[in-house]
């Protein structure tokens, strides 16, 4: 009796599970089929499996936007941004987590709080900024703010971290007359490696995905991103589905072969979002 | 001499601190608190970011009173945003919760599922949006071709009465905003393995008490589960009314670019801002408009915070 209770429960759980997870997948796998199709097939109702499978629109794209380039200024872009999230973050962290300074706690408390700005407050006076620095259609907007402290969240997130990390280690480098750069360099870093691998991703998901800075910063396609030069295929090929959906699907590549890489690391930074709460 | 080297020491200690902080110290100088002041200023000013800043129109509160007193489109874009708000959050907050829930059940393949449900949320950006843009398509789309197939076999059972429309989506005034809506819902895998953190650190003796007293499934749920989840719902309903009332990028996409869909039916808060600021490089206007959503998300929140103590349960405090 109570077997069959539990049994038709279970079936109520993974029936809805299953219908969920296509309802989720299926606009990838639209998109994946989409992109296989010839032009007929893009404007026939009810066409999953198209037959033969166009792996030409995949060459066709490229030979009408230059994606490569796309791909390499988002990897310029992103590479860049990535690396100064991470220095920088890594080093305020180390100050806020193990260093003893005056108003640690009051800037600490300061920089959780910059967390509730609308970034639309500060779109206006960056662009003035930047563009009053000559820097309007060129790379830097995009990726040197990272170089300041790269963020907030990514500085709380690697501070609880090196919290956690115990003192006898530093202790004892510190006996050995270690400065505090070598401790940060040569112990912090190391054993911090998951929690910098977490921001890693984030960050390169974060700024492979932005859109607004480079739609306000870059004028010329030259420069454009991945998440730009999609934007700009479909205004002008809208015709041509297929090629649109192949594109697209190419852009999510990066992301998707990272996620799939890196799913534990991403998992444990949005718990840990969800935490500070 | 002992306490003057202590003195150095402690100099040196502090300066120290400042250095390694000095990245964030100086961002925040410059690109958070000078930026805020800048924008504060230009919101009392009509600038076109073309002429010199020395010859800045200074014009006192004018933006603001244009902005309450005649301007529809500010209107219009703060009720789409509200709109928005209004349903995405509470269906996405809910949505979510009931996710975590089914996966929380000790299923098999929770991994497999999990995946599943977190990776939109991973890649939402312009390459989905453009996917998207091509689901809403009326014609062709997925979604209607989904809807039709639904109402051909609903008329081949004669149920004609229960047939679907098949809305024009992105291109009619009425659907636009559902449309994003409903878009939204794909990026809530975010805010699911929150919950499903949250859930995983729910004791199980409360549950275990909860059975012997013979408490039913629903009963353990309203009693045990949502009381002992509630500072992450609580988490969640204020990320997510907070992120939706900036979104841009999925809508400045789907609505083609800074128009706005429709007749401005999907003009968003943020894309009017944009629009005013980038478009009619109105920047003082803009930043008014900036300063006044900075303040509808302070409100906002802080309703909420203090609501909280009327329904937010954290565990150890004394009430």
């Amino acid at each position: 009796m109570k077997g069959g209770k539990r049994r038709g429960k279970q079936i109520v759980t993974y029936g809805s599970l299953i219908l969920l997870s296509i309802a989720f997948s299926l606009p990838f796998l639209w998109a994946v089929s989409a992109s296989f199709k010839s032009l007929e097939e893009v404007f026939m109702r009810g066409v999953w499996l198209p037959m033969p499978p166009r792996w030409r629109n995949y060459a066709q794209v490229f030979s009408k936007i230059p994606f490569h380039l796309f791909f390499l200024n988002s990897v310029i872009i992103t590479g860049g941004a990535l690396l100064g999230q991470l220095f920088s973050s890594a080093l305020v962290a180390f100050s806020f987590a193990r260093l003893r300074w005056f108003g640690r706690d009051f800037f600490f408390i300061l920089m959780l709080s910059t967390m509730m700005l609308p970034a639309a407050v500060t779109l206006v006076p960056h662009f003035i900024l930047f563009k009053s620095l000559g820097w309007i259609d060129t790379f830097l907007p995009l990726v040197l703010p990272s170089y300041f402290g790269g963020g907030a969240f990514s500085i709380f997130l690697l501070r609880q971290f090196f919290k956690t990390i115990p003192t006898d280690l530093e202790d004892a480098a510190r006996i050995d007359g270690c400065s505090s750069f070598r401790v940060f360099w040569q112990i912090m870093v190391p054993l911090a490696k998951p929690a910098l691998a977490t921001i890693a991703v984030l960050s390169f998901i974060g700024h492979w995905n932005n859109f607004m800075g480079p739609l306000i910063y870059l004028d010329s396609y030259q420069k454009f991103p991945v998440a730009l030069g999609i934007n700009m295929f479909k205004d002008a090929y809208s015709i041509y589905p297929h090629y649109m959906m192949a594109a697209s699907i190419m852009a999510l590549v990066p992301v998707l072969v990272l996620f799939f890489l890196a799913q534990k690391y991403m998992v444990r930074g949005i718990v840990l979002t969800g935490m500070k709460g | 001499m002992n306490s003057r080297g202590h003195w150095r020491k402690s100099v040196l200690r502090n300066l120290e601190g400042y250095l390694f902080a000095s990245p964030w110290i100086l961002g925040f100088l410059v690109l958070t608190a000078g930026s805020m002041l800048f924008s504060f200023s230009l919101s009392f000013a009509e600038w076109d970011a073309q002429t010199p800043l020395r010859e800045i129109d200074w014009v006192g509160l004018k933006n603001y009173s244009e902005m309450v007193k005649d301007d529809e489109l500010f209107y219009k874009s703060l009720y789409n945003t509200a709109y928005y708000t209004l349903f995405s959050v509470p269906l996405r907050v809910t949505l979510a919760l009931l996710l975590a829930l089914l996966l929380n059940q000790k299923v098999k393949g929770i991994a497999f599922f999990r995946t599943v449900f977190y990776l939109p949320s991973v890649v939402v950006g312009a390459a989905t949006a453009v996917v998207w843009s091509w689901i809403f398509n009326p014609s062709y789309g997925l979604l209607n071709g989904l809807l039709h197939r639904m109402n051909l076999f609903l008329n081949w059972i004669h149920l004609e009465a229960l047939r679907i429309p098949e809305p024009e989506w992105l291109l009619s005034e009425a659907w636009s905003k559902p449309a994003l809506i409903l878009m939204s819902l794909w990026g809530l895998g975010g805010s699911m393995l929150i919950y499903l953190a949250g859930l995983q650190g729910v004791p199980s003796h409360l549950y275990e008490a909860a059975d012997l007293d013979g408490a039913s499934a629903f009963r353990k749920l309203w009693h045990v589960t949502i009381p002992m989840i509630s500072p992450t719902i609580f988490f969640n309903v204020i990320m997510s009314i907070i992120g939706s009332f900036q979104v841009f990028t999925q809508v400045y996409i789907m609505s083609g670019g800074h128009a706005g869909g429709p007749n401005n039916s999907t003009l968003v808060y943020v894309l009017y801002l944009y629009r005013k600021a980038f478009v009619e490089l109105e920047m003082g206007y803009a930043c008014a408009l900036a300063w006044f959503l900075f303040l509808v998300i302070l409100v906002l929140s802080v309703i909420i915070i203090r609501s909280s103590a009327l329904w937010v349960y954290y565990e150890g405090e004394r009430r």
